[in-house]
Order: C-alpha cells, then sequence, then structure tokens
C-alpha cells in the first residue's frame, strides 16, 4: 500500500489553521486509549502510507507516517534486519508514525536504545501548515536543532508526522532466553550487575518469581553468556517477549488501572500496594494498582522516576488522574513555549500530552 | 529577520560582573582576552568584550541574569576545541568559559551513570570509571582536551559511533541555565522522563538555548576483547564497496574508518604506523564485544575483505599493534598539518552508497581550485572528512579553500546528506544552511530559539542563519536532491 496524501493533510490542517479549529490525529488507532483525552476533528494519517527508501546496506529506511508496522517490520525482516527497539503493536494497525510519536519501545529498550535513538530525520506539518523537513538519512547529522528527535514522545502535539527515517539494525544471528528462580531483591541486583559486564543482553524480565534473561548476539557470544549466566533455557522465548512487549500475558488482564513506572536503573522494591511486573532490567516496571496517582506518583519520583497511567480502569471512576506525572512550572513553561513554536493556535491533539498544550 | 545588534555598555557591564558575590574572575585586558579569540577553527578570531569564569552553578546564574537585563550577548566556551567557531566570541559579548567546572561529582557503577561538571574533559570521565569496568563511548578525536559540556553542546561523535551512538545515545540528564538565569534539570536518571524530549533539542544545539552546567552520562562495560583488521585497496571505490559488504553481513563494527592515499602517506610519514603507502585507500575495521563474537566475526571480515579484493589484509597482533594502527588514524590531522601550512577541515555525511561520485566531484573540485585534498572518512556512518591543504600567506588560497570545501558541503546536500556530521555549524556553515534548508525550515528553528531566547543573546549569529543572510548568499537551498546548479552531471 502506498499513497501520498500529505497536500490533502497540508489542505485539512491550513484549514483548521484558518478556521480555528482543533484536530484529533489518527493513524492507526491502535493506542487511542493512551494519553489524556483529547477533542478535534479527525485528521486521519492512515492512509498516507508506503516505504520510501530502503537500502539495506545503508541501514536505514524511510517511510511514510501512516505505514504500518508490521509492513515495515517484514520489509526489514527480509533482508535480515529489523527495528532495535522493539515497539509494541497493541494492534495489526499500528503505524511508524504513532509509534515514533507515543516513542514507544520494547524489552531491548535499556540495551539497545528507544524509538527516539533511532529517530534520523522527519517530514512533518506544523500548526501553520506548513510542511518542513528536519534531520536526514544519515546517521551522523548535527545541522540545526533536533526537530526530528524532539517529535518522539511529542504525542502529535507539535506536529503532523508525514515521514521518518530510522535507522535499523542487522537481525542478531541467534536468540536465548534464560529463566532462572529468584527473589525480587536478588534479581534487581542480578539486572544489575549483568549490565556492567560485556553480555549480549537484550532483555531482563521477572515476574512471579522467575527472571526471564533474553540474550541475542553471534551462536558463539550467546553461548558464552548462557553458561555464565546459567539457568533453564526457556523454548517459547520468542513468544514470550512477544506477549510481554504486546500485553498479552495474563498479568496484564485487568480491570485495574495499569501504571507504567520508569525508574533508575538500580531502584529497590518499591512499597506500593499491587501487582508489579519487571521489565528493563526493573528500570521498568508494571504496576497493576488501585492505589491513589499522587501517592504512586510520589513514591516513585522520591526515587527519581516518573508514573503513566498506561491504561485507566475500564471501571468509571469519578476523577480521572492525568495520564503523565507533572513537570514543574518551569518545564512546564517552555513546553507552551515549544507548542508555540510548533502549533501557535494550538490545533493538534490538544490535551492529551498535558492540560493546555 | 534583521540583523541583530547589540550596544552594551562594557563600564556597566563590568561593573555588574565585579559586584557578584563571591567574585568571580573576569578579564577585562587586551592580553588576557586574547587568548579567547578563537576555538579550534582559528580562520576566524575576534575578542569578547569580557571573559568570565564563574566556579559555581549560581555564579553561571548570576552572570546571565546579568546578561539578559543588560542585553548583553553571551557565549559559552568548554575547551575550545570546536572545530565550527560555534564558540567564536561575540564582539560585544561576555565570552563564559566553563574551564573551572571541573570536577567529577558522582559516579554510579550500579546505575552506570556519571555525574559532572561541563569542564570536565571526555577522556577524563573514561579514565575514572576504567577500575569499574566502565567507559563512556563517545570518543572525538579531541577527547584529550574537549569537555563534555561542549560534547553535549555539539552532539559530538566519534570514530565508533558507528556501534555506540552520539553523545545524545549517551546521556541521562543535563542541568542547564537559560537566558533568563533560570536553572532547570532536563531528563532524569531513569531512562526516559515525562514530556518533550528536551534532551534531545538540548543536545547539539551549540549555545543557542542555554548554557550546560551539569551533565551526567551513561557508561558501558568495556568490551572483553578488541580487535582492529587494516585492509589495503588499489582503488577507493573497492574500499568503499567492502564496507557496505560487511555491513549487509549483518555486522556493525565497533568503527570502521578509511583513508585515502594522500592521507595515508602523510599519516605514515607522522605516525609510522607501518601503513601500505602505495595503497589507493586504507579500511581500519574495528571489532568488540565477548571472546567468541570477535572470534565469529574477525573470520567473517577477513573473509569478505579478501573477497572484496582487497590487496592485503592485517589484523593487528597485540593490543600494541593495534594502538599503532589507530595511532596513524587519529594522528592524520596533524599528519596533514605537517606536509602543509594550513588546512580546512570539512564534515559533511553522505549516504554511504554515494561514495565513489563524491570522491569522483571532490577530485574534479580540487583540480578546479588547484588544492589538494586529503581524505579521512567515518566510512561506516557516511561521514567524509576531506582536508583541502592551502597557504593562508598565498593571496587568494584561503578564500579558494573555503570555496572548495563550500562545493563539497553543497554536493553532500545534494546527494541526501548534510552539510555536518559531527562539528556543528558554528560561524563556520553557517552559509551552508541555506542549502540544507529552506526559509520555512529555517524560520521554524528560529521559532525554537526564540522559545527559550527570545531576545536572541545566547551565541548570536551561529548554527542558524537568518533569512536575509541567506537571501545574500545566494539562497541555493536544494530540494529533493536537485542543486539550482544542476551539475549533477560531474559525477
Amino acid at each position: 500500500m502506498s499513497e501520498d496524501l500529505s497536500q490533502a493533510l497540508q489542505a485539512q490542517v491550513q484549514a483548521a489553521y484558518a478556521q480555528g479549529r482543533t484536530l484529533d490525529i489518527q493513524a492507526g488507532k491502535s493506542k487511542t486509549w493512551y494519553g489524556n483525552p483529547t477533542e478535534g476533528e479527525i485528521l486521519a494519517v492512515a492512509g498516507h502510507s508506503g516505504i520510501l527508501n530502503y537500502e539495506p546496506s545503508e541501514l536505514v529506511i524511510t517511510a511514510r507516517a501512516g505505514t504500518r508496522l508490521t509492513e515495515l517490520e517484514a520489509t526489514l525482516a527480509a533482508h535480515g534486519q529489523c527495528l532495535a527497539f522493539e515497539p509494541p503493536h497493541f494492534a495489526e494497525t499500528a503505524t511508524l508514525g504513532g509509534t515514533i510519536a507515543s516513542n514507544f519501545s520494547g524489552p531491548a529498550r535499556p540495551y539497545l536504545g528507544a524509538a527516539r535513538d533511532f529517530v534520523l530525520g522527519c517530514k512533518l506539518i506544523n500548526g501553520q501548515g506548513e510542511i518542513l523537513q528536519f534531520g536526514g538519512q544519515v546517521m551522523k547529522n548535527v545541522a540545526g536543532y533536533d526537530v526530528s528527535r524532539l517529535m518522539a514522545g511529542a504525542l502529535g502535539t507539535l506536529g503532523v508526522l508525514l515521514e521518518l527515517s530510522l535507522r535499523v539494525i542487522p537481525k542478531p544471528e541467534t536468540e536465548l532466553t534464560l529463566v532462572n528462580t529468584l527473589s525480587t531483591t536478588d534479581m534487581l541486583q542480578q539486572a544489575n550487575h549483568s549490565a556492567r559486564l560485556p553480555l549480549p543482553l537484550s532483555g531482563f524480565a521477572y515476574l512471579d518469581g522467575q527472571a526471564y534473561i533474553r540474550l541475542s548476539g553471534t551462536e558463539g557470544a550467546v553461548k558464552q553468556a548462557s553458561a555464565f549466566i546459567g539457568g533453564t533455557a526457556l523454548a517459547a522465548g520468542t513468544n514470550f517477549w512477544l506477549s510481554l512487549r504486546e500485553q498479552q500475558l495474563a498479568f496484564f488482564q485487568t480491570t485495574e488501572p495499569l501504571w507504567r513506572l520508569s525508574l533508575p536503573a538500580d531502584t529497590g522494591v518499591l512499597e506500593l500496594a499491587g501487582s508489579t511486573l519487571y521489565d528493563w532490567g526493573g528500570a521498568q516496571r508494571w504496576l497493576v494498582s488501585n492505589l491513589d496517582a499522587l501517592q504512586i506518583r510520589n513514591t516513585v519520583a522520591e526515587y527519581g522516576g516518573h508514573a503513566t497511567l498506561f491504561r485507566r480502569s475500564s471501571e468509571p471512576t469519578p476523577v480521572s488522574p492525568s495520564v503523565f506525572q507533572s513537570l514543574t512550572p518551569e518545564l512546564m513553561h517552555y513546553h507552551r513555549q515549544l507548542k508555540q513554536a510548533f502549533d501557535p493556535k494550538g490545533l493538534f491533539n490538544p490535551n492529551r500530552l498535558y492540560l493546555g498544550l | 529577520m534583521p540583523v541583530q545588534t547589540f550596544n552594551p555598555d562594557r563600564e556597566l557591564l563590568i561593573a555588574a560582573l565585579q559586584a557578584l558575590r563571591p567574585p568571580v574572575l573576569i578579564l577585562t585586558r587586551p592580553e588576557e582576552l586574547k587568548p579567547y579569540e578563537c576555538d579550534g577553527l582559528s580562520a576566524y578570531r575576534r575578542l569578547p568584550l569580557v571573559v568570565v569564569l564563574p566556579e559555581t552553578i549560581e555564579q553561571v546564574q548570576a552572570i546571565l541574569q546579568i546578561c539578559h537585563t543588560q542585553k548583553v550577548p553571551v557565549v559559552a566556551r568548554g575547551a575550545g576545541t570546536g572545530l565550527s567557531g560555534g564558540a567564536l566570541p561575540h564582539e560585544q559579548g561576555v565570552l563564559l568559559s566553563l574551564a573551572k567546572f571541573t570536577k567529577i561529582l558522582d559516579i554510579n557503577p550500579k546505575r552506570r551513570t556519571a555525574t559532572v561538571q561541563p569542564g570536565v574533559r571526555n577522556l577524563a570521565i573514561t579514565q575514572a570509571v576504567d577500575h569499574l569496568g566502565l567507559y563512556y563511548a563517545p570518543d572525538p578525536s579531541s577527547q584529550i582536551a574537549c569537555t563534555i559540556g561542549g560534547n553535549v553542546a555539539e552532539n559530538s561523535g566519534g570514530v565508533h559511533c558507528l556501534k555506540y551512538g552520539l553523545t545524545v545515545h549517551n546521556i541521562l540528564q543535563i542541568k542547564l541555565v537559560t537566558i533568563e538565569g533560570e536553572l532547570l534539570t532536563i531528563g532524569s536518571h531513569s531512562l526516559d522522563s515525562p514530556g518533550y524530549d528536551l534532551l534531545a533539542l538540548m543536545t547539539g544545539s551549540e549555545g543557542m538555548l542555554g548554557v550546560i552546567v551539569e551533565v551526567t552520562v551513561k557508561l558501558l562495560p568495556k568490551p572483553e576483547r578488541v580487535q582492529v583488521l587494516l585492509a589495503a585497496f588499489d582503488d577507493v571505490i573497492k574500499a568503499g564497496a567492502a564496507v557496505g559488504a560487511i555491513i549487509s553481513a549483518g555486522i556493525i563494527p565497533a568503527g570502521l574508518e578509511m583513508m585515502d592515499g594522500p592521507a595515508i602517506q602523510a599519516a605514515e610519514a607522522f605516525a609510522q604506523a607501518g601503513y601500505p603507502t602505495e595503497a589507493a585507500a586504507i579500511l581500519l575495521c574495528e571489532l568488540d564485544g565477548t571472546h567468541a563474537e570477535v572470534s565469529e566475526q574477525l573470520l567473517r571480515v577477513h573473509e569478505i575483505l579478501i573477497k572484496s579484493a582487497a590487496t592485503e589484509v592485517r589484523t593487528a597482533k597485540d593490543a600494541q599493534e593495534r594502538a599503532i594502527l589507530w595511532k596513524g588514524r587519529k594522528s592524520a590531522f596533524p599528519a596533514v598539518g605537517r606536509i602543509s601550512p594550513d588546512y580546512y577541515c570539512m564534515d559533511g555525511t553522505i549516504p554511504r552508497k554515494h561514495l565513489p561520485q563524491v570522491l569522483q566531484a571532490i577530485h574534479e573540485f580540487s583540480q578546479e581550485f588547484e588544492l589538494a585534498v586529503a581524505n579521512v572518512f567515518h566510512a561506516g556512518d557516511g561521514n567524509l572528512h576531506p582536508l583541502i591543504l592551502f597557504d593562508a600567506n598565498q593571496p587568494g588560497q584561503l578564500e579558494r579553500a573555503e570555496a572548495f570545501g563550500g562545493k563539497i558541503l553543497e554536493l553532500c546536500v545534494a546527494v541526501g546528506g548534510t552539510i555536518t556530521g559531527e562539528h556543528g555549524v558554528g560561524m563556520e556553515k553557517i552559509n551552508q544552511m541555506c542549502a540544507q534548508f529552506n526559509r520555512l525550515e529555517l524560520t521554524q528553528f528560529h521559532a525554537v530559539k526564540a522559545a527559550f531566547d527570545p531576545e536572541g543573546l545566547l551565541n548570536p549569529g551561529k548554527a542558524v542563519p537568518t533569512l536575509q543572510r541567506c537571501a545574500e548568499f545566494g539562497a541555493l537551498h536544494v530540494h529533493q536532491g536537485q542543486l539550482p546548479h544542476a551539475d549533477l552531471e560531474r559525477f
């Protein structure tokens, strides 16, 4: 599927600008539940799709934002390559644009990098309906401010992504998942200890007393590291990491709120009631809990982290807390200034990231 | 947008700075200002009104408040090793040196982080954590002298960024003082932070948005084993093809460097690295990882290089030989400096597949401008460093070198690359920015700048050209790979 809708999208943004209407940017609708509620006329990006340039030996792929992740990944796989940051899809309609706008990254993130780390360039429509291009298709590029990476995680509030160039990596030759029964404290200690050693780690998760450790690399490297780490090889390893990434494990099947906690690598066990799944070697934790938002946020902040209300309770609640941890007033000021710089009339996804942005 | 003019009252400024308590070191006499007149790009020189050398964050805040109140431009400076004139002083401004911020504040082995002041040298971080089996990955060739604050401001790369990324991939948090004197903490010690990715925006912003006063870097485990291969070729095109073949085989070397004939000869004369001086090009390929991984990859890379028609492939026998092989590459700049009175180092990046055409065009430009050129190339990531040889004492040569360099950069943009891979725009490539970005994109950059510094006091005149400047320069924005002077036939 390949179609260039940039002119139609631009025209819709220009009309919205002229008439002061807000826009709700949507593509695959795989993550509409994420972020705070927004309001506006739908700007449908899904049809703006197609891979524009891919040369495996350059390790770069350029595609329109509406390109489905499945198409992108299949194209890369055909050439023995992949997206290092293993983005979750959450639905088969998930697109490249939504993935970058939300900066979602899978289990390999602490070892290989986040979505934002692989963004090389983008084409976007700003809030005045202008089509602009930043960054490029090369790995090293310091001309101008890094607007492309700024778009990662901005949830579309700064511009409509039209095209993205990403760095890709060769698919690892071998992958192996080891399982070890450990206490939470021992697991956290081992996660930190092994990350300090030159091991080909690509995943470290912990659930129900079991640590899942993934190794990726050449056959020799994986064999050497697996002898060092020890544990039982998990035959269905690939499936485990996929279910973790897509939140299909039984742990995630809940009606209670799901919190995402992002913490410094050496954070110990937190005193928060609820059930916890550890990912990223302990640096990302999923907490299913009915605790008060403020209590969760204050606890996490004490350790230098932040908490995101990733999925709200499916039961109706009287007051829904803000999805993202609040910023200091100073930082919020510069967020508003940047919003003003890209989207002066506040057309794009109002409030989705923060109230007033 | 008019070009900004500033008319600060020098006496008033000095009086306000002198009134700070505790006192801040202030330099005002011409002979004291002289060492600050340029950075690593010595073709541009200017004296600032004053140089200040604060020692604390509070002092930086106070200095910026004074500058903000009195409308005085501010140029921040680390070690002054930058190659694009980014730290070139402003005649009407304060040169803010961070040279006294040399403390390593915290090393956290569990988190694998180091928190340092901005004046800490790049290599000093690695040295301070070496005993923990850790290191800081980005390694610009000036790493012995350049400071981490400057690295963040320029988003510095180095030889190993093909595998380990640039500065932006290797930092977690910075503290930054705004032009209003406000202290911001950007990023965190977690892997991500709520809100916009201001850490990415600040990295590589060339001192235009704020002054960096603290940096927390990520540390990586030192690889178990490192090995270096040298391959010689009788043709640069074959060497370029070998680079593509290695990467297509699924191998990401820690470093993959290319030098052409003139660069090899200069480096060999200077460093006696044992390079084959008759070769048209050499590749240096560094592999790192576990013992098993390096052994497997060595075999494969060796095979690929032979298949790619290398005339010779050598593996360093030990750490000493490895160091010697690298020494030749790392001393390429001073080596060229020895064979020519002056040289001008370019920094374009291109998609690697265009290497043959670009090298051919550089060769033709060399004849057109009657100036020799030696090419050193971070081959893995497409970052070219052509060194244009000239003699500034010969009338017209500097101008010819600059024109030659400008042509190379415009060509890099035309083939889908960029005018600067790692040295920054600074003062040097300000005109070429007009080739890479159109007026709408430049206007967007100015809006980003204004979000943090509406009065344009931080590093004025650098990094992003005014639209007026581009109009004067002749606005040769390259669109869709088409140069307005359609001379693409030349390759």
